[in-house]
Order: C-alpha cells, then sequence, then structure tokens
C-alpha cells in the first residue's frame, strides 16, 4: 500500500495505482473522457490533467500515471484548470454544435465537462472537420463529427466483446474510427458502447430522436431475455417503454448488457395480448374476463386432478409460477412442468441445477470446460466474464459441442459425449489439464441436457466434476448454463411433476384434458392433443396463444413486479415500470382471481403475502440480490447412469441469438439485426 | 372669517363650476379610448401573444425537436414527440400547446436555438370551446405562415437587446 495526498486528503492505495484511481478512493472527481475502470489506459483525451508536487511543473495526465509513496497530487490549481480548459478548448474545435439534434444532449460527459471548463465562445473561424458517417448496422447509430477520438469503444469491443470489429484508421485530425470494410458489428454486446461514448458519436439506432433523459421515468429491474439475469434499469415514457440501461452489478453483470436485452423491447409494443379471447366453432372471439374464465371452469369442473396439467414458460416470474402450482395443487394435480425444451434437469438437489461456481467466481477459475453450450449465444454477458478471465489469467477453456467462436481461444474437445467419457478415464489431453487446475469449472448448457440421454450427460459432467476435483469443501465447479430466465426459479419453486405426475412429453399428444400454459411457447405447440382444452395466460400472441381455447392476457416483464432466479441461483427483484396494456393484468392477480371462481381462492391478496408464501416454499427467494458462495460435501450424483451416453453431438440450444422467446421474436429490430448477421456486409439502410 | 369664506364659495357653486371646468377641458382633449375592434393599441416587440412555429424561407420547419421548450415550459403546457423523418432528419411528429395550461411568460421563445417557436403580437384567439385551445403542430405551422412577417420583424426589432 502507498500513501498519497490529493488535495489535502490522505489515502492509502494499492501500488501500482494510478493517481486517479486514488482520487477517486479520496472522492476527488477528476474529468475524464478516454478513461474508463474496465477498459485498458489509452491516455488520449487529456482531459484528467493534474499537478503533482516535486515534478517537472507541467500537468500529468493522471489516468496513467502510477502513484508512488508520500506524492501531493493537487486537482483544483489555476495550472490544472488552465491547462483543462486548454483541452477542452481543443476537444470543441471538430465538435459540431449539435447537441440540440444529438440524442446525448443531456446526459454528455462532453456537454457536462464543458460548463466547467469550457469558454462562451470559440476562437476558430476555420470549418470543422467533417467526417462521413459509419453504417454499423441496425443497432449502433454513428454521427462521426461528434467523435473526440476517445478511443473506449474500439478499446471495449476489441478487450471485452472480443471481436475486433472496430479500429482507427489514420492519424491526427485524420483519425477515423470506423470498421475499415463497411460491416454490421458483430458482437452480441456492441450496444454497450453507445453507453461508453462520452458524447454523441455513437447513439442507439431504434432510440433515434425519440426521447430526452429528462423525459424518461426510470425503474429498476432485471432482464429476462437470457437466465444471466443481468440488472437493468427500465426507462419509460407513459405507457412505453423506450430503451433499457444496464445497472451496475459487479456479482453478475458488471455493467454490460446484451443486444437482446437492451434492443428487443419495440417488440413489447407489437402482437400483445390485450384482452381475454374465447374459441368458438373454431374461431378466438373477443371475450370478457367473465366470460373466459366462466369457459375454463365449464371446462374444468368435471375434469380430475390427473386429467390437467400446467407448464410454465421462459418468463415468468417466480410469484406467477406459484399461483399456479398453488391452484393445481388445490385442484388435485401434480401434472407440472416448467422445462419446456425436455432438457433433463434434476430438481431434487439445488446444486444439480445451478451454476453454482457462480458469476463472479469465474474469476477465479483456472480451467473451464463448456459441455453442449455456447455461452456467447446463451449468455454473453457471462461469456464476456469468462473472456475477461482468460484474458487476465489465461484459464484455459475447453468445448464438447459447437465448434463456435467464443471470442476466446477454446480448444475443441469433440462434438458429442464420448469426449466425457474419455475425460473421465484420463485418456483424453484436456483431462491432465481439468486435473492440474485448482480451481476447474465444468458448465453443462441446455443443449447437452435438452436430449434423450440428457440426464445420462448430467450424470456423467458431474461425475467428470468430481474425478477432477472440481468439487470440493470451498469450491464447487459444477455448472448448469440455463437460458430461460424462470427456470431455476420454477425448480426452486418444485415446478416439476409430483408424485405420479406428468412431464410435459406425457402431457402433450393428450396426455391431459386440459393444459394450462402460462407464457409458455418454447416447444411445438402442435405435439398437443387435438382433444385437449389449452389456456394461455401470457402477454404475447406467439405459438401458445395460437393454439389456445382461451386467452388470458398476463403482462411482461416491464409491467409487473416480480422476483426472478438467475442461472446462478441469485433471487432478483424486478419492478413494475408501466401498466400493462388494454385488459391484461399481472399474471398472479389472474390465477388469484380465477381460483375464486372456481372456489378454490388461494390465501393470498397482496403481493407481499404471496411473496411471504414464496419465502415459505423455498427460503431462497427470501435473499434478494444476495448469493451465498458454497463448496460441495456430498458427492452424489444426480440420478442419471453416466454411462449411457448417445454418440449424438451437442447441439447449442441458442443458434439464433437474437430471436429466442415471444417478445424477441415480436421485435423489428431483432429481426433487422437477424438479416444484418445473415449479411453483414449488405447491412446498409 | 373662515365662516364667511366657506359660505361664499357653497353658495356661489366653486366646487361645481370647478369640476365642470374639468370636464369641459376633457371635452375639448384627445380621447384615451379606442374604437376597438376596429381600432387598436400599440403593442411592444417583445408582445407575448399566440405561439407559432416558424419556418426558414426555404418552407422547411425550423423545429428540430430537441425539446428545449417542453423542458422549460413552468406550466407543463407543451408535449412533444419525435422520431427521424424519412430523410433521417430529426423532427417532431406532435408538437402540442395547450394554450389553457400556458402562462405566456415567453421562456420556450427564450430557449429555443432555432428560433421556431416564438409568441407572436395576436392576442385575439378567443375560443367557444376549450378543445379549440388545445393546439397541434399542424395549427402552430399555420399560425407561423399567417404572421411570418411580422414575427421576423419582432425578432428583428428585438435582436440587439437579446
Amino acid at each position: 500500500m502507498v500513501k498519497v495526498t490529493i488535495d489535502g486528503i490522505t489515502v492509502e492505495v494499492a501500488a501500482g495505482s494510478t493517481i486517479l484511481q486514488a482520487a477517486e478512493q479520496a472522492g476527488v472527481e477528476i474529468p475524464r473522457f478516454c478513461y474508463h475502470e474496465r477498459l485498458s489506459i489509452a491516455g488520449n483525451c487529456r482531459m484528467c490533467l493534474v499537478e503533482v508536487e516535486k515534478t517537472p511543473p507541467k500537468p500529468i495526465a493522471s489516468c496513467g500515471y502510477p502513484v508512488a509513496e508520500g506524492m501531493v497530487v493537487h486537482t483544483d490549481t489555476p495550472m490544472v484548470r488552465n491547462a483543462r480548459r486548454g483541452v477542452m478548448e481543443f476537444l470543441l474545435i471538430n465538435h459540431p454544435l449539435d447537441c440540440p439534434i444529438c440524442d446525448q444532449g443531456g446526459e454528455c460527459d462532453l456537454q457536462d465537462q464543458a460548463m466547467g471548463y469550457g469558454m462562451d465562445h470559440s476562437r476558430y473561424a476555420e470549418n470543422k472537420r467533417a467526417v462521413p458517417d459509419k453504417n454499423l448496422g441496425p443497432l449502433v447509430k454513428t454521427s462521426m463529427n461528434r467523435c473526440i477520438h476517445c478511443t473506449r469503444c474500439i478499446r471495449f469491443i476489441t478487450e471485452v466483446a472480443g471481436v475486433p470489429d472496430l479500429g482507427a484508421t489514420a492519424r491526427g485530425e485524420h483519425m477515423e474510427v470506423g470498421t475499415y470494410v463497411e460491416k454490421a458489428l458483430g458482437s452480441e454486446l456492441s450496444g454497450n458502447i453507445i453507453d461508453l461514448c462520452p458524447v454523441g458519436a455513437l447513439t442507439s439506432k431504434p432510440y433515434a430522436f425519440v426521447a430526452r433523459p429528462w423525459e424518461l421515468a426510470k425503474v429498476d429491474s432485471v432482464d429476462v431475455l437470457d437466465a444471466v439475469g443481468t440488472n437493468i434499469r427500465i426507462d419509460a415514457r407513459g405507457p412505453e417503454v423506450l430503451r433499457i440501461l444496464p445497472r451496475i452489478n459487479e456479482d453478475v453483470n458488471e455493467e454490460w448488457l446484451g443486444d437482446k436485452s437492451r434492443f428487443a423491447i419495440d417488440g413489447l409494443k407489437r402482437r400483445r395480448l390485450d384482452r381475454p379471447w374465447v374459441r368458438e366453432n373454431g374461431k378466438l372471439r373477443a371475450a370478457t374476463w367473465t366470460e373466459a374464465f366462466d369457459a375454463i371452469a365449464a371446462k374444468l369442473k368435471p375434469l380430475k386432478g390427473e386429467q390437467i396439467g400446467a407448464i410454465a414458460g421462459d418468463l415468468c416470474d417466480a410469484e406467477s409460477m406459484l399461483a399456479l402450482k398453488d391452484l393445481f395443487v388445490r385442484l388435485g394435480s401434480t401434472n407440472l412442468d416448467c422445462r419446456q425444451d425436455g432438457a433433463k434437469l434434476d430438481a431434487s438437489r439445488r446444486d444439480f441445477y445451478c451454476f453454482n461456481t457462480s458469476i463472479s467466481g469465474i474469476d477465479e477459475a483456472d480451467a473451464i470446460l463448456i459441455v453442449g453450450s455456447n455461452p456467447r449465444k446463451e449468455a454473453p454477458v457471462l461469456n464476456a466474464r469468462i473472456r475477461k478471465r482468460w484474458a487476465s489469467s489465461g484459464a484455459v477453456i475447453g468445448v464438447i459441442g459447437d465448434a463456435a467462436d467464443l471470442t476466446y481461444p477454446a480448444t475443441h474437445l469433440g462434438a458429442g459425449p464420448s469426449v466425457l467419457k474419455d475425460l473421465q478415464s484420463d485418456s483424453h489431453d484436456f483431462a491432465k489439464v481439468l486435473a492440474a487446475a485448482k480451481k476447474p469449472m465444468i458448465i453443462v448448457g441446455q443443449g447437452a441436457l435438452a436430449r434423450p440421454d440428457g440426464s445420462a450427460v448430467l450424470a456423467a459432467a458431474w461425475r467428470l466434476a468430481a474425478h477432477v476435483g472440481a468439487l470440493s469443501s470451498e469450491w464447487h465447479g459444477f455448472n448448469v448454463l440455463h437460458t430461460a430466465a424462470s427456470r431455476v426459479g420454477a425448480l426452486d419453486l418444485g415446478f416439476v411433476p409430483g408424485p405420479n405426475g406428468k412431464t410435459l412429453d406425457a402431457m402433450l399428444g393428450g396426455g391431459v384434458e386440459f393444459l394450462w400454459l402460462l407464457g409458455a411457447d418454447g416447444f411445438d405447440a402442435s405435439h398437443v392433443g387435438a382433444g385437449t382444452f389449452v389456456v394461455y395466460q401470457g402477454h404475447h400472441g406467439d405459438a401458445g396463444a395460437h393454439r389456445a381455447d382461451v386467452i388470458l392476457p398476463g403482462a411482461a416483464y416491464t409491467e409487473k413486479s416480480g422476483t426472478y432466479v438467475n442461472t446462478e441461483g441469485r433471487a432478483q427483484r424486478g419492478f413494475k415500470a408501466v401498466y400493462a396494456p388494454g385488459e391484461a393484468r399481472e399474471d398472479w392477480t389472474i390465477l388469484r382471481a380465477f381460483s375464486a371462481v372456481i372456489g378454490k381462492t388461494l390465501p393470498y391478496d397482496t403481493i407481499d403475502a404471496l411473496r411471504a408464501r414464496l419465502e415459505q416454499v423455498n427460503p431462497v427467494f427470501g435473499r434478494v440480490g444476495f448469493l451465498p458462495r458454497f463448496g460441495c460435501s456430498d458427492h452424489t450424483g444426480p440420478a442419471g447412469d453416466p454411462t449411457v451416453l448417445s454418440a449424438a453431438p451437442f447441439v447449442s440450444a441458442v443458434t439464433n441469438y437474437y430471436q429466442t422467446d415471444p417478445i424477441s421474436r415480436a421485435s423489428p429490430t431483432m429481426a433487422a439485426c437477424v438479416a444484418a448477421q445473415a449479411a453483414p456486409a449488405l447491412a446498409a439502410e | 372669517m373662515a365662516f364667511i369664506d366657506r359660505t361664499a364659495r357653497s353658495l356661489l357653486l366653486g366646487e361645481l363650476v370647478s369640476g365642470l371646468g374639468l370636464t369641459l377641458r376633457y371635452f375639448f382633449k384627445r380621447k384615451a379610448t379606442i374604437n376597438y375592434p376596429y381600432e387598436k393599441g400599440p403593442i411592444s416587440p417583445r408582445f407575448k401573444g399566440e405561439h407559432a412555429l416558424r419556418r426558414y424561407p426555404n418552407g422547411e420547419e425550423r423545429c428540430i425537436a430537441c425539446k428545449l421548450c417542453e423542458a422549460i415550459c413552468p406550466a407543463q403546457a407543451i408535449t412533444i414527440e419525435a422520431e427521424p423523418r424519412d430523410d433521417g432528419s430529426r423532427r417532431t411528429t406532435r408538437y402540442d400547446i395547450d394554450m389553457t395550461k400556458c402562462i405566456y411568460c415567453g421562456l420556450c421563445e427564450e430557449a429555443c436555438p432555432v428560433d421556431a417557436i416564438v409568441e407572436g403580437p395576436n392576442f385575439e384567439f378567443a375560443t367557444e370551446t376549450r378543445e379549440e385551445l388545445m393546439y397541434n403542430k399542424d395549427k402552430l405551422l399555420e399560425n407561423g405562415d399567417r404572421w411570418e412577417p411580422e414575427l421576423a420583424r419582432r425578432l428583428e426589432l428585438d435582436a440587439p437587446y437579446r
């Protein structure tokens, strides 16, 4: 540790820190454009100049200057202020006076800092530099005249996203940031460069000119379009969600957000179910809530418990799933399933289906084996974490399954489960790597589990984890990477077939007379038996709603307050940002109202009472935002014979990253992304 | 003595005569009243009357949807929605002023970076129904087109003091 004095405040900082980091600890704010704590240091904007005693009398760029013992730093002397004013004047030589038409206006670093260091007039009469705008695809809008060459976007896309698409050509005044050859950005994290850009050079294309930051109501929530549980902030105006930004959570998403989660929100306005529908003579007709409830109740009355079933979808909150489960328990049914993709998950013990190492635990792993998953498509933010670990420590990564580009070098060990056998018997080279590793991780994707021999793969992966020492009292290296935001919560609630209960497959094809789909669109609805009466409760007119006999309009994740458990098993809570459209209601209230119609009233009238019940079912739901790390003391594996593996290769659960759920399928922006991905060079507007 | 003086004045109707004198004086003076609506009083170039959205001489609307007027409006009378126009420029799709909320402070005009929204010299826009006072973009642009010569002149006259 080193002692430094900054503006009279003495702080102790780690040796090797920079003055800017020390100032941050001391609570002294230093203006900056190019410095960002999660990117490498570039030192090219020169805004962070400070004065250091006993050095040559010149300003020093604090972002790249390491601290030394006894250093005395001044950040607010006349010399520093003048130097920063000079830098600001230089930056503004070529920056257009665009603020009224710039989307960054109101949340622009340059605007803010010009208030502190800018002049009220310009001393330059010369023409400003003109740079042609680049086309970076359907998500990022550019206005390159505004660029101040901080290179944050280049550093992000190269270092964090690992897709070196952006770079600078030429130098000095002729420098331009771009993609060399015009193409759409190939990263799933490209939206983050919009947040990083300190000026308005990179802005959001779908959000272009739509709103000003001061008009928006900001609500904290949790993303549900993948299972990472990214912390988000929903910006809404009136009844419309206008944009989604990441919130900082060091343990989950740092400060990144995947493109689907950020841009699929225009799907929330399309194909919405905003009123109940009842099928009559083969055609759906608009109905009232009473008619819809009566139609369901009439159908349900003569049926026995084993003749009815319920399936929970991928975007459901834990509250509504619990309400549905409680309702079906009261109706005497144990036919419940949440595994729409047919993944052979074992709900008997929590560490059989969680990402036990935790996402921040990736930062400690030294060897990672990915089985049947493409984390880049399934969980881009988590993939960035793996990449960060590879970049900082050179953790060795092996992949069984698709030989996809994961943005970091990964050894492709093979395509099918036979590799698991080879690793188990130490006949594979990678077995030595895993055995030598102190903290090995095995990540099992849904692609490895959603297949006939899924339970065997799960058991084999567990057995391998135990074999290579990934399961110890301090370290739990067995991980399941989910793709559905509701899945872990549903398993925690026990939304799986009870004693003598039917699984999803058994319920399809006429296995039950009555099927309640809670936002379930993830399986082929044509497999539902022709005579089965289907109730679809959800927010989008997707696969499930087309097959339904009665449609009950529910609320999307931005329209309800809900608890979601991410793939790690971390319960997180999202809050309501806008009201659901039309007659749609929050899902748990629909179930509560229906339970009263059939005389099986659920015992909760408020969301708090429901949450108390949730906590009673599983204490995990009481620990919102908090995740205890634990090792593994019991090496007994999940059910399944680890030897009966088939030869079929693993296929990742997500092939089309941009369209995985009803919301993103309804989104025109996501459709444009798919088109741009298919032909990146032709992405011109 | 004072008693005699007072009595003499009241008997000679002195107050009445001076009062009639005042009347007579004003009878021959120029009249202060005007024959509204056929005649109108002069108004300052800074007069804050009915709003208008102006255009450039080439017919292009000035407003660029920066929303500064909406932000500054103390009565929150302005509502703006915007999106890119087909040519990619930033334009409003909706520009509403609730004239019943407006307090005619002129801050919108002060805030506008392109002199698009202005308060013109017109103060005769009373309506028979409340709804007619909810101005939309078409109405405001129409106002701008109708009053443009006066609006431009007003801005020119006021420019030295801005």
